[in-house]
């Protein structure tokens, strides 16, 4: 048996709507077959996972505040990769903007004002920005793979917080536990609809995030810009557009909302600092820009998707009492689906039984 | 035994995995793949050597699991990025988010079990030398095969037929092609032996390095895997060298450790990783010399035309 493409003689808009759907569908099967290996019910597991938590309001609730991060991050993420810049350090720029975002609120912490919130988010979303602008430096100047360095800083970025949560910013009245102190009421980023559950304004960053974006990449220059040049940087060249101002772009711009999401995080979620503040937003809205398609529009609804598994991960591991790895797993299963659903888009694929090239189908 | 012993014999134990996986990615990129996934295999590599040797009772079983599994696990990168021309860093990516979800979901029974070491195999006479004896020639199999593979793969590469075929494809896979090589047939293998390597060296981690099982304890040396093969610039004796001075760096952070210097360890433990960065520049920053020893077809998608 062999598999041959054929290259289609322009790209599928048919599967370019199907293909995640199919990819999802893929992913609630093998899903199933692997609730069934550890001897779960699948019908139960996947309704557990995928269905129970969305019929609660405080659950959606739930649901939108694990979004949230998402979408923002891959939103920023599009930019990059459709520039074909490969910023796989979210997660850092994450950390670092939940670090520099907390400094106002722990190492002020007697300062009330109604401006400590604005100020903490704009310096969550430059902490994210400058923590980016490394692998652009390096990358821009002295041609160092971004996808390698970005990754690194990660590290570095996590190992930092750690160091800080244990030393100068532990909370003194924590009981030695490695916290920040509780960030002040006027710290606290507000619930959007309070009287039904916790979600709070990152919600909205995101979606006006998305929707910014979308607009930029569908009709001004700029967007053009991220779009030609990302296709052919020769292209670009011709149309006098930088390719080196376009990596300087798109990290400052998707490490400033990495940065942001950081910060809305442990101000609107959790509360404090602490020494594991994500549970891998940063690399889980890689899996949410593609299932998206790098689209805006497309990361809304994927990063719903993206949300639900980790809500729906938690809540299984309380009913039915699997892992809360289940939820990486499905996470990787879904992206490497997404990723060969995608080839239908470009290909037209045909399985050949025979040995004989050409043969009969 | 010395200290100067005791800390030559640990910076080999840490430079071993490295040295394995890079020479692993190696030869894939040769053959024009870039596999992001080293991470994810690595990690497959690990669970499956720790799991293989508590069910058999056996290190060498164990070694062994690691060793297909990796090469299993890499087989669905090949699939989607030469059957399907997937892209490829998407793809690498998925595989080392999969295979951290997939590792920590096998390993779960395994977590706080006590491993099982694997033993070292003592050369006689050569043993006996002093101070190059006990380090060279009193270790585990997976140094010895470490070697090998040093020696082996720059045979391969650089002496022999098919390595030639192999570094053909990496730099002109349409020309190759048109000479009637198997680009796509190759190129599966050349994944394969990657992912071969990575599980062996995955199985180091957890047989011979930290003898036990921990979730996510590959730790980021699946990436520096990758930064270890653009320093070595695509050469196996390189990547040797390599390999060895990020041990080293990693050891000396240990010990700094220990010792108290009064820097605070989470600044130490950064070290590794920014020695990776400070090393990427420099190999980088000559444009040219990157530019004439990357495979030339490096991460391009191959559909034959017909």
């Amino acid at each position: 048996m062999r598999i041959e493409l054929e290259k289609r003689p322009d790209v599928s808009k048919l599967f370019g709507v199907v293909s995640p759907l199919l990819a999802l569908v893929l992913t609630l099967i093998f899903g199933a077959i692997m609730f069934a290996m550890l001897g779960k019910d699948p019908v139960e597991a996947l309704d557990a996972f995928f269905v129970e938590p969305l019929l609660e309001v405080w659950s959606l609730h739930e649901l939108a505040i694990k979004a949230a991060p998402l979408i923002l991050i891959a939103v920023g993420l599009a930019v990059c990769y459709r520039s074909n810049n490969w910023n796989i350090g979210a997660e850092g720029q994450f950390t670092i903007g939940a670090i520099t975002g907390s400094y106002i609120p722990i190492v002020f912490y007697d300062w009330h004002s109604p401006l400590v919130l604005p100020l903490m988010l704009m310096t969550g979303a430059l902490g994210g920005a400058l923590f980016a602008a490394i692998p652009a430096l390096l990358k821009a100047h002295f041609n160092t793979n971004e996808i390698l360095t970005s990754l690194m800083l990660v590290y570095i970025a996590q190992l930092f917080l750690d160091w800080l949560i244990r030393g100068a910013w532990r909370d003194p009245k924590g009981f030695n536990f490695p916290v920040s102190r509780d960030f002040a009421p006027e710290a606290v980023l507000p619930a959007i609809w309070e009287e039904s559950g916790r979600a709070h304004w990152a919600f909205i960053f995101a979606i006006v995030a998305a929707i910014g974006v979308w607009f930029m990449l569908r009709y001004t220059l700029k967007g053009f810009e991220v779009v030609v040049l990302g296709q052919s940087e020769r292209a670009g060249r011709f149309a006098g557009f930088s390719s080196k101002k376009m990596i300087w772009f798109s990290f400052l711009f998707s490490g400033a909302l990495a940065g942001l999401a950081g910060i809305c995080e442990v101000s609107g979620s959790i509360g404090h600092l602490q020494p594991a503040i994500s549970p891998g937003y940063g690399f889980s809205a890689i899996i949410v820009a593609f299932l998206g398609r790098l689209n805006p529009l497309g990361i809304i609804a994927s990063g719903l998707v993206l949300a639900l598994t980790y809500l729906g991960g938690e809540a299984a591991q309380l009913s039915i009492g699997v892992s809360d790895k289940v939820t990486r797993v499905f996470q990787g299963l879904l992206l490497f689906f997404v990723l060969s659903c995608d080839t239908l888009i470009y290909y037209k694929i045909r399985i050949i039984w025979s040995r004989v090239k050409g043969g009969a189908a | 035994m010395s200290i100067f012993e005791a800390i030559l014999l640990t910076v080999i134990t840490a430079s071993t995995p490295l040295v394995i996986a890079a020479l692993g990615e190696l030869v894939t990129e040769r053959s024009g793949v870039l596999n992001l996934g080293v991470e994810g295999m690595m990690i497959m590599g690990a669970v499956a050597a720790f799991a293989g040797a508590q069910m058999s009772g056996s290190p060498y079983v164990g070694i062994i699991c690691g060793i297909v599994a990796g090469a299993l696990f890499s087989l669905l990168f090949a699939f989607l990025t030469l059957t399907l021309v997937a892209n490829q860093v998407a793809t690498g990516l998925a595989l080392t988010l999969l295979g951290l979800g997939v590792s920590g979901q096998l390993g779960e029974p395994f977590v706080s079990v006590p491993g099982i070491r694997l033993g070292e195999i003592v050369i006689p006479v050569l043993s006996d030398i002093p101070v190059i004896g006990p380090v060279l020639f009193k270790q585990d199999l997976i140094f010895y095969l470490s070697i090998a593979l040093v020696v082996g793969v720059s045979w391969f590469l650089f002496r022999s037929r098919v390595g030639l075929k192999l570094r053909a494809i990496g730099d002109s896979h349409a020309s190759a092609h048109a000479l009637g090589i198997h680009v796509i047939r190759t190129r599966y293998l050349a994944v394969m032996f990657g992912g071969a390597c990575a599980g062996l060296a995955g199985a180091q981690l957890s047989l011979v390095y930290t003898p036990q099982w921990v979730e996510n304890m590959s730790a980021g040396r699946g990436w520096i895997t990758l930064a270890l093969v653009v320093f070595a610039s695509w050469r196996p004796w390189r990547v040797f060298a390599g390999g060895y001075l990020f041990g080293a760096v990693t050891i000396l952070q240990l010990h700094a450790q220990a010792f108290g210097l009064g820097i605070p360890s989470q600044f130490l433990s950064m070290l590794p990783y920014a020695a990776t960065i400070v090393v990427l520049i420099i190999i980088s920053h000559n444009r040219r010399t990157t530019l004439i020893n990357t495979p030339a077809s490096l991460g391009k998608a191959f559909v034959p035309e017909r």
